[in-house]
This record gives structure tokens, C-alpha cells and sequence, in this order.
């Protein structure tokens, strides 16, 4: 073992709210130029740790460790100082400034009374280059792609001097390709003498990208190793504390009558521009259909077409045989569908009303629920007892807020309350974005137990391992157009990543074989 | 339960200051504060008479408040409840002495409705406009409520025929079959304009609870106010429900407005601006911080400021515009509340951490005693 001091060192962080521990004993070392995973289910106390580490929030009790020095980091100012940058999930951009503009901001040069944008820009260029992020520092960030902004962050900590960057789930909105491009920065980054926390829940990246991963478990750190030679498996069964079965298996079933049949729908954008173009998909009952494709691609407006959320401009939307095109999403629901939004904070619930009332979302109106327009408080809860019961969602009790409750238990309840009705056709969008392993696993046996009784299952995805695991058939759709079917026996990651990118099936089959052959 | 205790100490504290300031006010202009109070308390609570005098006063702002409460949980902000009341009190009124002739049991149970119904509409008609077309409905109650007083004042002075009007500017009285005052109130009261309009407001206190949050449509309304787009995934229609929000809120204030007219004044006379009741009913709402019972506190507040005010002058001298002031800077410390809560906050965050910084200390002793059974590295 080398004797250095490490970049970073947390020792025995404890942070308490109220008797709840997030973080118990936690203990971290990272070294110099080193690329840091660390991993844990939602909710195990990464977010918390690394809000101690920026300042956000105060330890309990423990100690912070730069370089050997002990320092206190009371303010996410302090932080700054000490050389910590942290990406967030969620870009903090101005969209109508530069990327420039965007970068100086907080930290300002000034010629006069003048911003001297041309010093800065020289100076993130400069960066750009040293690290290999390239962007253009002069372009609108409204004009950049996601992954654009995401180096304009990470320049953002770059030019304030960091040495240390903390990534959040920075992969989380990237495409395939976007994300090999993040893994060679990061290695740019380490080989200039940055260290990098990475934050992730996602085993593949981890293995790609780490030199040594932290698990975190229920706020404890398990274990800290090199990540050479570990497998996926290894790591989630660490992570969750048991074993973790990746593949679910998926009995035969019988294909029965069409549920959904979508025959040449349009639908616009927000802004007019048809999204959704020509697009005909038939759903089964018993089978999973996946619709893959990269974000932005007409999926959204695909779903909001079908359940009633946005006018159909043309064709014709068939449910159990009858046309439910441009019927109220009240009409449709009550036809047989059970939708899981893909935006669960934003379609999927009440945030600030209690879970009870967030799982009577979709049947408050029905007997027994209420009478003669008289909310049966008694019969609501026992629902939602009954609910979070068999869906195991976890919360402080069916009184407390949907908005105070984790990520993966909010969506456990949407789906908890989409899958209780009996409908014949799930529509499940990003059904666990955001969602741990364990998590994921269990919603996806939800989701086949569905197609294995009977039910027409649709799911759109942008991860690809989704898809191939849960589709019978899988829907590329590129610029609102499907580009091609294919059933999921017959395909993997290499062939769907071309098509997604608007390749034909032919086509990408005929360039697959020739870099088999090459 | 947190939030609604917290409102309820933003408000104690909002009059606590509201009252300081009128003290400082008083002091620097020469009046002894002290008794400028007794004889505010005095002149609120002094007789029988100024009882009844506050609960008159209390009754058409419960309605108001209640009002401004229901629109704004369907997130819509209505400041149109003057506008509302008026036309409440127009109708009724008008409708009233058209028919002097019929029984009491019919007559007011159906002036009330009219009166409660011409509020609806005008409170419905911005709704609609906000549903149909987006028009913000701040901007359209704000304006409807100029045409309602000027077409209430035309109604009465061009419309209305000779033989209800006692002069060009006012109407008659109404008559013993649509009158809600009581004689054993009046006689009770020493012959206040108190009316059966209070047991109204009360009634309507637990309805509009009752409606908001154990009835499907409330639980829509509120569904809608906090996330339109969950509704609509949930199949509710946003259009009907801002419409429906709009039309009880305004009806509330409709029957605040017939309560003035069949109630406390017993006629319509020419109105040289909009009620008063419609704004002063926001202020009860905002300082009742949403709740129902804060709503009847926050009622009984102001109306005791606004009568025990009248009588300040005679007793003490000081003007009645002080207690205007006072009013003004309690909803000024409601509408802070931010600052106040940002106080609270201040000052737990600093208990919080004197606590902290010992804990910290005692545990960091036992941490480094047993870092040496540290392992580092694997």
C-alpha cells in the first residue's frame, strides 16, 4: 500500500435528522487523480454525503480531511474555496445566456465597469482543450445539446479552480454515445491530476469509468475496492445486500387479441411541429412491446396522444376495438388503460397532497371511494393500506405527503395505483428512471407479471438493458417515426443504437455483418 | 398540522406588530397609545349595541374570506369579490321589493338564492374567460369589478321604477317578508343592524369545509389548484373546475352582498366605489392563513379594530384612520410572513447548532480515541 495522503478524506461522518441517521459512520478516501464511484441504492446517504462535502449541510458529528488537513466546510462558498466543484443531475444554466456568460457567472471578470467576456472565453477555451471538453464558448445554451451543457458544467468547476468534481448521476439524460464521451473526459480529467467523485447507481458506468468504488448501504460504507476484475453482479448484490437477478424471467405466453392498435396517428409538440408522424404500432394482449429511441424523438407526445393528454391531429387510436382517438384522458382510463407517467412529479401525482389521496388519484369519484360525491375517507385509507402493503411502498404512513417520500417509493405508488384497476393494456413511461437496482427489479416483475396475465404491456424507455430485458417486440422510433420492429430475441444494444439513429433495419444489418467481417 | 400552526403564530404575531406600530404612530403624534387601546376595546365591546355592531361587521367578511379562499385553492386569484357582492346586493334587494307581496318562507330562501346566483355569474364569467382563453383572471375581476358598480348604480338610478325608489339614490327598505333581521336579535342588541345573516356566515364556515375537503369536488378543486397537469392525467377537466371554483367563490361573496343589502342596510343606495367588504374579506382570508376557524378569528379581529375604531375619536382623540394603519401593517406582516418565518428559522437554526457544536465535540473525542482501529485502504 502506498503511503500518499489522500485528495479527500471523510472519517466516521455521521449526519442525524431528527433519530433518523442518513449517513451512520460513514468513511471515505479518495486519492489524487483518482475516478471514485460511489455506490448505493436511493436513499442510502450518497446525496447526503456529498452535501456535507460542499457545505450544504453540517456532519453530526466526524471529520473532513484535504489533503490532510482538517478543515470545516460550514458553506457551499467554503467549498469553492477548498476546491470542490460539483455537476449536478439538474444543470444550473441560464438558457438564454452564452456558455461563457453562463460560466463567469458568480465569478465575474470585469474591465471597468464592463464584463470582459474575451478574457474569460480565452480562458475557458484554453480549459476546453487541456481537458478535451469542446464546446463552443460563445454559443447560446438553448442552442447546445444536453450533453454540450453538461461540459459547459463541468468547465463551470474547472474555472473556478476545482481540483475535486462530484458527479450526480451525470449520465442519467446522456444518449449511448454521449456517455462514451463523458467516460474518455473523466479519464482526460484524471490523467491532469483531478480527482472525481462519481455518484451512480448504474454498475456498467461504474466499471467503465471507476478506478475504486465506496459501497453505500443504508448509510453505513460497506466496502471500498478496486473495481478491476469485479462483476455487475458483484457490485449490485453489495450494493442491495442480497442477490439481485437481473434477468427476470419470462414464462411463454399465448398471444392473444389486439388491446391497442395505433393506425397513421399525428400529434404536435408544444410548439406545432408534429412529433409524431405516420406512426402505426399494434399491442397485444400477453406481450410486452418496448419503444426505443433516443429522448426527444416523439415519445412523449406519442403517449400523451394515445391516453388524451394532446390532440391526435390525424388517424385513429383503437382500444378493445373502439376508436378513443382525441377522447377525454377520463374516457380512456375508464376504457382499460393503467399509465405510468414518465414524469411522476410533474403527471404522476399530487405532491403536496397525502399518499392516501395520491393513490384515490384515479378513483376517488367511484364507489367505494365516495358516495353521492361524499369522499368515504375510511375506504380510502383502507385502500392505500391495502396498496402499500402489496406494492411495499415505504413511507412515514398514508397521511404524509407524496412530496416527502423517495423517489422509488413515489413510483411504486404510481404504479401500485396503475396496476390495481385490472386494465388490459399498461402504458409505463421510464418506468425507473431515477430507480435503484432493487428497485428496478422489482418493478419490472410487476410489469411481466402483467403480460404473463394477459395484459397488453407498453413501455417506452431510452435504456436500452430496459428494453431487451422486459420487450417481446421492440418499436425503434426516430424523429417521431417508427424505423423499424424487431423482436427482442433477434436483436441487441449494437443493432437498436443504430436504428435508433434513423438507420433502416437492412441497412444496420448489412453494416453490423461488414465490422463482423472487418 | 406543522404549516397550520405556523400560520397561526405568522398571525398572532402580524397583529402583535400591526398593534405595536399603531402604539409607536399614537406616541409620535402626541396620543397616549394606552388609552387610545381602552378606548378602542371600549368602544368594541362597551354595550350590547357594539356587539352587535361587530358581529354585523363580521358577517359579510366571513363570506368574503371564504370566498378568496375557495378561488384560491383552485389557484386562481380573485379580486373581483367587491364587484361579486355588489351584485349579490343589487339583485336581492331589487328582486325583494319587486315582489312585496309574497310569504316570508318563499321570499327569503329565494332572494338568497339570487342574490348568491348573481354572484356566481359574475365570478363564473372570469373563470370562464380564464379556462376558454387563458385571460388572467386578476386583470378581468379586477375590471368587472367597475362595470358591476357602475351598472348597480344605473340599474338603481335609470332602471329601477318610481314606486321602489325612495329618492333618486336610493331605494326603499325592504319589507318585513325579506328582512333577516330578528327582534329578539335587534332587542338583544340594543338595536344594532345585527341579522340572522351571522348564523348564515357560521353555517357557511362548516358548508365550504365540509364542500373543500370531504366532497369529490373539492378534492378536485384542491387536485387542480395544486398540479393541473396531475389532474388532467387523472381525468379531471381543468375548464369545469375553474369555472365551478370561480362560481362559489363569487356566489360566497353574492350572499355576503344580499346579507348587506336584506340584512344590515335594508336598501341599495348609489355606491361611490366598490364595497369595501370584497378587499377587506381577502385580508381576513390572508390573515386567517387558509384555515376555516383562522378565517372567523381573523373576521372577529378586524371587525372589532374596524367598530372600536369609530368610537376612538370621541373617547380619546385619536383619529379613526389609525385603526386603518393598524389594519394595513398586519396584512403587511401576513404578507411578510416570509420574514417572520425566516426569524423563526434564524433563530432555531441557532439554538441548533449551539446544541450541535457540544455534541460534536464530545463524539469527535470518542472518534479519534478509536481511529487507531482504523484500517485504511481495502
Amino acid at each position: 500500500m502506498t503511503e500518499l495522503t489522500p485528495v479527500i478524506e471523510m472519517r466516521h461522518i455521521i449526519k442525524k435528522f431528527g433519530n433518523f441517521a442518513a449517513n451512520d459512520d460513514i468513511n471515505l478516501q479518495v486519492q489524487q487523480g483518482e475516478i471514485h464511484a460511489l455506490l448505493g441504492e436511493n436513499g442510502a446517504g450518497k446525496s447526503t454525503l456529498m452535501n456535507i462535502l460542499t457545505g450544504l449541510l453540517q456532519p453530526t458529528s466526524g471529520e473532513i480531511l484535504i489533503n490532510g488537513k482538517q478543515v470545516t466546510v460550514d458553506s457551499p462558498s467554503k467549498s469553492d474555496a477548498l476546491g470542490i466543484g460539483m455537476v449536478h443531475q439538474h444543470f444550473m444554466l441560464i438558457d438564454a445566456f452564452t456558455v461563457t456568460e453562463n460560466i463567469m457567472l458568480g465569478s465575474e471578470i470585469t474591465k471597468g465597469l464592463t464584463l470582459d467576456t474575451k478574457t474569460a472565453a480565452q480562458k475557458i477555451k484554453q480549459l476546453s482543450e487541456q481537458y478535451g471538453l469542446q464546446v463552443d464558448p460563445y454559443a447560446k445554451i438553448s442552442d447546445i445539446s444536453v450533453g454540450q451543457q453538461q461540459r459547459v458544467e463541468i468547465l463551470k468547476t474547472l474555472y473556478r479552480g476545482a481540483d475535486i468534481l462530484i458527479f450526480d448521476e451525470p449520465t442519467a439524460v446522456l444518449t449511448p454515445q454521449e456517455i462514451d464521451e463523458l467516460i474518455a473526459i473523466f479519464h482526460n480529467l484524471a490523467k491532469e491530476g483531478k480527482s472525481i467523485i462519481l455518484i451512480t447507481h448504474k454498475l456498467d458506468e461504474i466499471r467503465a469509468a471507476a478506478d475504486t468504488v465506496t459501497v453505500i448501504r443504508a448509510g453505513k460504507s460497506i466496502e471500498t475496492f478496486p473495481v478491476a476484475g469485479v462483476s455487475s453482479q458483484e457490485l449490485a448484490d453489495l450494493m442491495v445486500g442480497r442477490e439481485v437477478h437481473f434477468k427476470t424471467i419470462k414464462d411463454t405466453v399465448e398471444v392473444g387479441k389486439t388491446i391497442l392498435k395505433i393506425d397513421k396517428i399525428e400529434v404536435q409538440n408544444a410548439r406545432g411541429i408534429a412529433a409524431v408522424k405516420d406512426f402505426s404500432l399494434d399491442v397485444k394482449a400477453g406481450e410486452i412491446v418496448g419503444i426505443a429511441g433516443i429522448d426527444g424523438n416523439g415519445q412523449t407526445e406519442l403517449i400523451q396522444g394515445i391516453t388524451g393528454l394532446a390532440k391526435v391531429q390525424s388517424g385513429t387510436v383503437w382500444l378493445q376495438g373502439k376508436d378513443m382517438t382525441n377522447k377525454t384522458p377520463r374516457q380512456i382510463t375508464e376504457t382499460g388503460i393503467g399509465h405510468i407517467p414518465e414524469d411522476r412529479l410533474r403527471f404522476g401525482m399530487e405532491v403536496e397532497m397525502t399518499l392516501s389521496e395520491n393513490l384515490a388519484l384515479q378513483t376517488y369519484y367511484k364507489s367505494p371511494l365516495s358516495k353521492a360525491g361524499v369522499l368515504q375517507t375510511v375506504a380510502m385509507d383502507e385502500l392505500a393500506n391495502k396498496l402499500v402493503k402489496e406494492f411495499d411502498v415505504r413511507s412515514a404512513g398514508i397521511q404524509v405527503t407524496a412530496g416527502s417520500m423517495s423517489g422509488g417509493n413515489q413510483q411504486k405508488a404510481v404504479i401500485a395505483r396503475e396496476l390495481n384497476r385490472d386494465n388490459d393494456l399498461i402504458i409505463a413511461a421510464q418506468p425507473t428512471r431515477g430507480l435503484d437496482v432493487g428497485a428496478v427489479e422489482y418493478i419490472h416483475q410487476r410489469l411481466i407479471a402483467q403480460r404473463n396475465a394477459g395484459k397488453a404491456v407498453l413501455v417506452v424507455s431510452f435504456e436500452l438493458d430496459e428494453i431487451l430485458n422486459l420487450s417481446d417486440r421492440i418499436a425503434v422510433i426516430n424523429a417521431g417515426q417508427i424505423v423499424g420492429i424487431v423482436n427482442a430475441k433477434d436483436t441487441n444494444k449494437q443493432e437498436l443504437g443504430l436504428l435508433m439513429t434513423g438507420m433502416s433495419l437492412t441497412d444496420a444489418r448489412a453494416a453490423l455483418k461488414e465490422t463482423v467481417n472487418a | 398540522m406543522t404549516t397550520q400552526k405556523n400560520s397561526f403564530s405568522v398571525a398572532l404575531f402580524s397583529v402583535l406588530f400591526g398593534l405595536i406600530i399603531g402604539a409607536i404612530i399614537m406616541l409620535v403624534f402626541g396620543y397616549n397609545p394606552i388609552s387610545g387601546y381602552m378606548a378602542l376595546l371600549g368602544s368594541a365591546f362597551g354595550s350590547m349595541q357594539d356587539i352587535g355592531g361587530v358581529l354585523t361587521q363580521m358577517t359579510p367578511l366571513i363570506l368574503t374570506a371564504l370566498g378568496f379562499t375557495v378561488a384560491q385553492t383552485a389557484g386562481f386569484f380573485n379580486i373581483g369579490l367587491s364587484g361579486q357582492a355588489l351584485a349579490g346586493w343589487v339583485g336581492a334587494v331589487w328582486y325583494s321589493l319587486s315582489f312585496p307581496n309574497m310569504p316570508v318562507y318563499l321570499m327569503i330562501p329565494s332572494a338568497l338564492i339570487i342574490g348568491a346566483g348573481l354572484g356566481a355569474l359574475a365570478g363564473a364569467i372570469p373563470g370562464w374567460l380564464r379556462a376558454q382563453f387563458g385571460a388572467s383572471e386578476v386583470i378581468v375581476t379586477i375590471m368587472m369589478n367597475y362595470i358591476l358598480l357602475f351598472l348597480g348604480n344605473n340599474i338603481l338610478q335609470n332602471t329601477m321604477s318610481k314606486g321602489i325608489k325612495e329618492s333618486a339614490e336610493t331605494t326603499k327598505q325592504v319589507g318585513a317578508n325579506a328582512s333577516l333581521q330578528m327582534k329578539w336579535l335587534t332587542d338583544l342588541t340594543q338595536g344594532s343592524s345585527i341579522s340572522a345573516g351571522i348564523f348564515i356566515s357560521l353555517i357557511m364556515i362548516i358548508v365550504v369545509w365540509f364542500i373543500m375537503t370531504k366532497t369529490t369536488l373539492g378534492f378536485e378543486i384542491r387536485a387542480v389548484g395544486l398540479n393541473t397537469d396531475a389532474a388532467k392525467y387523472a381525468g379531471m377537466s381543468t375548464k369545469r373546475n375553474a369555472v365551478v371554483a370561480m362560481a362559489i367563490s363569487g356566489g360566497l361573496a353574492g350572499l355576503a352582498g344580499t346579507i348587506e343589502g336584506l340584512g344590515n342596510y335594508l336598501n341599495f343606495f348609489t355606491q361611490n366605489g366598490s364595497p369595501a367588504i370584497g378587499f377587506d374579506g381577502m385580508a381576513v382570508a390572508l390573515l386567517g392563513g387558509g384555515s376555516y376557524l383562522g378565517i372567523l378569528g381573523a373576521a372577529a379581529i378586524l371587525s372589532v379594530l374596524k367598530i372600536g375604531g369609530l368610537g376612538m375619536p370621541m373617547s380619546s382623540g385619536v383619529p379613526f384612520e389609525l385603526v386603518d394603519i393598524v389594519t394595513a401593517s398586519i396584512i403587511f406582516f401576513v404578507g411578510a410572513s416570509y420574514l417572520i418565518k425566516l426569524m423563526q428559522a434564524r433563530i432555531k437554526a441557532m439554538d441548533d447548532k449551539a446544541a450541535q457544536t457540544t455534541e460534536a465535540k464530545k463524539l469527535s473525542n470518542v472518534g479519534s480515541a478509536s481511529d487507531s482501529n482504523q484500517k485504511g485502504g481495502e
